[in-house]
């Protein structure tokens, strides 16, 4: 108060005086600290700009933003099929726009009345693909029950909502694929009925959504892509990651030359929980009558009913192939898009049953090395189920690296030839990215990236494309369907399944044969080394 | 006159104007940058008030508006505390703005960040510090004599 009494005081004083020059002087002593204030900021961002230039001359040089797919009408409906209603086959009736009511409930339940529901808003904005299921088939009585229930909500409802038509449930496959009031189908079944599925799918005309691997040996493999090839159908392999912007991304700036020559690529897989381990919980309800014990053999061999086998089949040899199929196939992939990769020369390959001791045959600790002598560079993928110890994925030239997942960082390295004098003169900073991408920003940013790098680790950044949040799986389906459309060749198309399905394949058989395998490319078939 | 001597009131305009560059220039270089957000920021926010935080960063909507007035909010309160201009106005905002950025990320025992921090803090970082020496500026005004305010409120007088 007395501060505010003597200036009032000084005010009418002023007044009473008038104001002198002195007083209007003093007034303004501080604007002029706005004039320097301007020139620093001037000179800063001078030096910003040419510090960027300097950084980002090379990295932005024919830097397109991605293509983006064609425009493709969707007036004509598509009537889908899909095989297998288990997890992962409900992930993608989700993500074609068939979600169980279940999951909105616990969705809302989740959040409460009161707080926005983001992942239900996200998933009332995704888009309608006009897509319609009219068949399903599973061996197990209560994921059918649950994929039908899925199916038959077209308007996006919690339980309760106004549902639609429930599909048709067939006892096999065989059936399904035998209606005419299906064109296409969703196969998401284990994985050692992939080949059999897909090939009596394409004979019979129906376009093909396969959950990755392609195959589960490598016989299969090349009947599955003459049984493709030979029919009109367009084949979409399940490696959603496909749609991943800053894989696209990596791919321009490898072309562009940023990290010189690139001589080895290292993929790992660290998971730490049982459910990482495949270890999926056994439903309580399950047992004897409501599995189709047989049917789900299929073209495995015998075994007694087992519930561990049914539902964690991803840990037997008999139906899966572990690692390499589950999750090697996803970062081969990842990495074949970026670098065209293209079948390696030769595999080998080690590691055991180090952790989990559940009576599986597949290894939990992998290791595989792919060489690929004419490009000059090794491949090398990393696994384990017992370790959640991040490595990421790298991929690294002589003047720089890349470290890739739905971010992507660029740096230079401290021995590069070609940045040897910018890293002298200080403009390139080897501990920095010299560029950092993420997806939903609308520009790349080289200054703030040194915290970006931080919320990226931590998964915080959110995902955006166009201001919504995207699942990847939904735009590969999408994609799928456009190519149905619109004619094309989807991103996962049957040559590159081949690719895919004979190097993950090699690297098993390098495993489970402890020897080295070679590509023969001319015989076109893998042989034993030497 | 006030009572200050002309050491301390000389060193008062200074606080104000250097805490004003510190404002001005924060919110310009997020105002400069079209990829600066402060849902990071937000969703990394830990202590007694991160559900807030971690609301505000799960709306897009929600985040516009925090940013806008987060960068028109230090860019307003930086002329204004340079100047000399609507001091109080500007000082109380400031102190406002410190208090949600000390709340969303108080320095306590057993609060971890992504956010690196340039130093060490044990519940008093720079954020606090700034917040109480803009309550000292708040305190012992000086914009009515050295800064814009002088003309304003001469005028109001009148």
């Amino acid at each position: 108060m007395k501060n505010l009494d003597s200036d009032h005081k000084i005010t009418t004083d002023a007044e009473k005086r008038g104001l002198s020059r002195r007083d209007v002087l003093k007034g303004l002593v501080t604007v002029p600290v706005l004039g320097a204030f301007a020139y620093g900021w001037y000179k800063k961002n001078k030096y910003d700009r040419w510090l960027r230039k300097a950084t980002q001359d090379e990295i932005n040089k024919n830097m397109i933003d991605p293509v983006v797919g064609k425009k493709v009408s969707k007036d004509k409906q598509i009537r889908l099929g899909i095989i297998g209603t288990g997890g992962r086959g409900r992930a993608l009736l989700q993500a074609a726009g068939f979600i169980e009511p279940e999951t909105i409930d616990n969705w809302i339940r989740k959040t409460g009345k009161f707080r926005p529901n983001i992942p239900f808003r996200d998933y009332l904005e995704q888009e309608d693909l006009n897509v319609v299921v009219n068949g399903m088939c599973d061996v197990f009585d209560i994921h059918a029950e649950k994929g039908m229930n899925a199916c038959a909500n077209i308007n996006r409802e919690a339980s309760g909502g106004k549902m639609g038509n429930r599909p048709k449930r067939y006892n096999t496959y065989q059936e399904l694929l035998a209606s005419d009031d299906i064109d296409a189908v969703i196969i998401a079944t284990p994985d050692h009925w992939h080949a059999t599925m897909t090939i009596a799918a394409a004979r019979a005309g129906k376009h093909v959504y396969c959950e990755k691997p392609m195959t589960n040996s490598i016989p299969e493999v090349y009947e599955v892509v003459k049984a493709v090839k030979k029919s009109n159908i367009v084949y979409q392999l399940g490696h959603q990651n496909r749609q991943i912007e800053s894989f696209q991304k990596a791919k321009q700036i490898i072309k562009n030359g940023v990290l010189g020559k690139v001589n080895l690529i290292e993929v790992t897989t660290n998971r730490n929980d049982p459910n990482g381990a495949w270890i999926y919980p056994i439903h309580k309800d399950a047992g004897r009558h409501n599995i189709d014990w047989e049917q789900f053999l299929g073209p495995a061999p015998h075994h007694e009913f087992s519930l561990e086998r049914f539902f964690r089949w991803r840990c037997w040899w008999d139906y899966a192939t572990g690692l390499s199929g589950d999750l090697f196939t996803h970062e081969y992939d990842s990495m074949n898009q970026i670098l065209d990769l293209g079948i390696p020369h030769s595999a080998v390959a080690s590691g055991g049953n180090y952790f989990y001791k559940d009576g599986r045959t597949t290894p939990d600790v992998l290791q595989m090395v792919f060489e690929y002598p004419n490009k000059e560079l090794s491949l090398v993928y990393s696994a384990s189920l017992a370790s959640n110890w991040d490595r990421g994925r790298v991929i690294m030239g002589h003047d720089g690296f890349i470290e890739v997942g739905s971010n992507l960082q660029v740096y230079a390295d401290t021995g590069s030839t070609k940045y040897k004098e910018k890293i002298e003169n200080n403009i390139i900073d080897p501990s920095q990215p010299i560029y950092s991408f993420t997806p939903g920003l609308q520009q790349v940013d080289a200054i703030s990236s040194a915290t970006a790098r931080y919320f990226a680790s931590r998964g915080l950044l959110f995902t955006y494309k166009d201001g919504k949040r995207v699942n990847t799986a939904h735009l590969h389906i999408k994609e799928w369907l456009d190519c149905i459309r619109g004619g094309g060749k989807p991103s996962c198309n049957i040559d590159l399944g081949f690719e895919e399905a004979i190097t993950a394949h090699m690297g098993t058989l390098a495993y489970r044969e402890n020897r080295k395998v070679i590509w023969d490319a001319e015989k076109n078939e893998v042989v034993p080394a030497g | 006159m006030n009572n200050f001597t002309k050491a301390q009131f000389w060193v008062l305009v200074i606080l104000r104007v250097i805490i004003g560059w510190h404002f001005l220039y924060e919110g310009l270089v997020k105002f400069a940058n079209p990829n600066w957000s402060s849902v990071s920021y937000l969703a990394d926010s830990e202590g007694l008030f991160r559900s807030l935080f971690h609301f505000m960063a799960s709306s897009p909507d929600i985040v516009n508006i925090v940013d806008v007035l987060n960068i028109w909010g230090l860019i307003a309160i930086g002329i204004g505390l340079i100047t000399g201009t609507f001091s109080r106005v500007a000082l109380s905002g400031g102190i406002l703005l410190l208090g949600f950025y000390y709340l969303s990320h108080p320095p306590f025992v057993g609060l971890k960040y992504s956010m690196p921090m340039e130093g060490s803090y044990l519940i008093i970082n720079k954020v606090l510090i700034e917040m109480v020496a803009m309550m000292v500026l708040f305190l012992f005004p000086t914009s009515q004599e050295a800064g814009i305010d002088h003309f304003i409120f001469s005028r109001k007088i009148n």
